[in-house]
């Protein structure tokens, strides 16, 4: 058995390999033209790696498993209602769609409240079975979907056309005003959600003993949950909706890093998911020389690890 | 609710269905055979409204007759792939033939509607924990991996956007010489009646029904095809049409058990009363455009699922 330390070293080489070979591989034609580009994607990715692994681990903390992630319960495709609303209701020349700040100000409370909404009504005394929620995030976030592409079609042509440029992120497509915004919010949750690292270590043993340590349980599920919705969104905006990207690495997570430290679980996880990110596109793009982007990869990989995870709980609970 | 409501329900829906489009046709002007209204009535109406029929009709007894043989409620073509790999098939005859013609779609798509379907029920056998809310759950997955390689060879070869336009399920194309493929549904579905009782029995389990002197295996294989071919008609002609086969008979069921011979006709009533709400709804509420009719049946038949999850549980388990 490794120590941790070295495990850490091992993945940060990684991720700085696949990094360096994403910037600088069989670079043609202008460098001037194309480098800046291709850093602007790995910045992308590196974001978006970092806030799907960090809100993943802390919302599977507070939810106690570790199947359910804030995209697979459909907070994700709030996102894209927000936005469809904003511009079946307000029109393309609101203040709330041209100005970008006060357009992701909207999106984010809006993803919190839904988030709260969920919490409140799904996990209330946790009278629900495990599965029964993962069967209803999902067909939630199907219930959602239908509902955006129902404003769509009823939505005006000329504003749909620009609700498109909106909705249609990936990482073939980074707007780099964007990026910069997500740079400080992502930050911003750093800094924020660093103090809650060690309540968020005595929580994983259950909320009974959280609370009789001392840790304000509630004030932190809040909190977290406001946080969680933040990251999504920033990371939606950003790229697009990457449904089992939280999944696959916070349980590769949990099972390369045995601790229960919030700070290297989530260090792990971000590592992880820049990882298969820079390292699948890589590989998709360079290698293997495909169309596809690689959130159709991942959530083809996902979609089955997560058939085996669902197999492997059952096994144990049955 | 009797049968003879649903009848009735099912003629004025019928009526209202025939009358309303961007062409204002009174039953007066039917009155001249030569008219170009009565040949739109004729050409465009009278198809979709037979469309609609047969495709409620069907993709609520295919919903049936899975829900009876898997012994769970929440098993259907949405949640077992069933839909997803006859759209896989669409494609794949697509790669393989450069001119496809409509014959090879229709094999190919059936072809892969019956292996998908197969191997879920096989991957069912695996499990031991049949849960009702579990079995659905891995279904949904395993739909959604399909999908993710559908996806995959559409972006490889450049059809993507082909394949979309082309399963967004809708009745707008369905005119005459369009749409006869669905009639092959009704010898399913009258098979399907034939064989009710049996599939009643083989519903009670593999050993029961062997007890009982049924085939079992020919039982469960004959559903399956049945299923293939009501669904891969139903995805061809006018699309993928969700949740219908999941909540139609379920509703029914609640009220008249689920001795199959005596529910197969209040399912084909309300599965056609279902379908024919939601398509006059996508035609009015835009009006005299329409919104693709699987919109509103996602919107409508999601919400309804979510209902049925939480308030039906105690139902479901019996």
């Amino acid at each position: 058995m490794r120590k941790n330390s070295t495990k850490f070293i091992i993945l940060t080489i990684i991720a700085i390999v696949f990094i360096l070979l994403y910037a600088f591989y069989n670079i043609q034609g202008g460098f001037g033209y194309a480098f800046p580009r291709r850093l602007v994607r790995v910045a992308a990715m590196i974001v978006t790696g970092i806030a799907i692994a960090y809100s993943t681990i802390m919302f599977q903390t507070i939810t106690r498993n570790r199947i359910l992630t804030p995209s697979v319960m459909g907070i994700d495709s709030m996102y894209e209602v927000v936005q469809t609303v904003i511009y079946f209701v307000l029109g393309s020349a609101s203040i709330f769609v041209v100005n970008h700040y006060l357009n992701f100000g909207v999106a984010i409370i809006a993803m919190i409240i839904f988030a709260l909404i969920l919490y409140r009504f799904l996990f209330r005394a946790d009278k629900h079975p495990i599965y029964l929620l993962l069967l209803a995030g999902m067909i939630i976030g199907t219930l959602l979907g239908s509902l955006v592409s129902f404003l769509q079609v009823i939505i005006d042509p000329v504003e749909y056309l620009s609700l498109q440029t909106r909705l249609f992120a990936s990482f073939n497509n980074v707007k780099t005003e964007l990026l910069y915004v997500s740079l400080v919010i992502l930050g911003g949750c750093f800094i924020y959600g660093g103090r809650m690292l060690r309540d968020l270590d005595v929580m994983s043993l259950g909320r009974d003993t959280a609370m009789n340590l001392g840790v304000n349980y509630d004030k932190i599920v809040l909190r977290v949950l406001v946080l969680s919705s933040i990251l999504i969104a920033t990371s939606t905006a950003l790229v697009g909706p990457i449904t089992f990207l939280g999944l696959i690495v916070s349980n590769l997570a949990y099972q390369y890093i045995v601790t229960y430290k919030h700070s290297l679980l989530i260090a792990g996880a971000s590592l992880i998911s820049i990882i298969a990110l820079v390292g699948g596109q890589f590989l998709v793009q360079h290698v293997f020389h495909l169309n596809t982007t690689i959130s159709v990869i991942i959530n083809f990989i996902g979609g089955i690890y997560f058939i085996y995870l669902l197999l492997k709980e059952s096994r144990a609970a049955g | 609710m009797r049968l003879w409501m649903l009848i009735i329900a099912t003629i004025i829906l019928s009526i209202i269905s025939l009358f309303i489009g961007a062409i204002d046709i009174k039953p007066s002007d039917l009155l001249d055979w030569d008219s170009d209204k009565t040949q739109i009535f004729l050409m465009s109406r009278v198809p979709r409204l037979m469309a609609i029929i047969l495709a409620g009709a069907g993709m609520s007894i295919a919903g049936l007759i899975m829900q009876s043989l898997s012994r769970n409620k929440f098993v259907s073509p949405t949640t077992a792939g069933t839909l997803d790999a006859a759209k896989l098939g669409i494609v794949v005859s697509m790669l393989f033939f450069t001119n496809v013609a409509y014959f090879q779609k229709i094999i190919f798509s059936f072809a892969f509607a019956l292996i998908g379907t197969f191997l879920f029920m096989k991957l069912l056998d695996r499990i031991k924990f049949k849960d009702v809310i579990f079995v659905p759950l891995i279904g949904i997955m395993y739909g959604n991996i399909i999908s993710a390689i559908t996806t995959f060879l559409g972006y490889e070869s450049d059809i993507l956007q082909n394949v979309q336009s082309f399963f967004m399920g809708s009745f707008t194309l369905v005119v005459s010489g369009r749409y006869e493929l669905l009639y092959v549904a009704i010898p399913a579905v009258i098979l399907a009646y034939i064989f009710a009782n049996k599939f009643t029995v083989a519903g009670m389990g593999e050993d029961f029904a062997k007890n009982l002197g049924l085939s079992y295996k020919t039982v469960l294989n004959l559903g399956l095809i049945l299923v293939s071919i009501i669904s891969t008609t139903v995805v061809l002609t006018v699309g993928v049409i969700p949740f219908l086969g999941l909540i139609v008979p379920n509703i029914v069921s609640i009220y008249m058990g689920d001795n199959l011979r005596k529910t197969i006709p209040h399912t084909i009533g309300l599965g056609i009363v279902f379908l024919l709400i939601c398509d006059i709804l996508s035609r009015l509420i835009v009006y005299p455009y329409e919104i693709p009719v699987n919109v509103t049946v996602a919107v409508i038949g999601s919400a309804i699922f979510l209902v049925m999850l939480f308030r039906g549980k105690a139902y479901a388990k019996k």
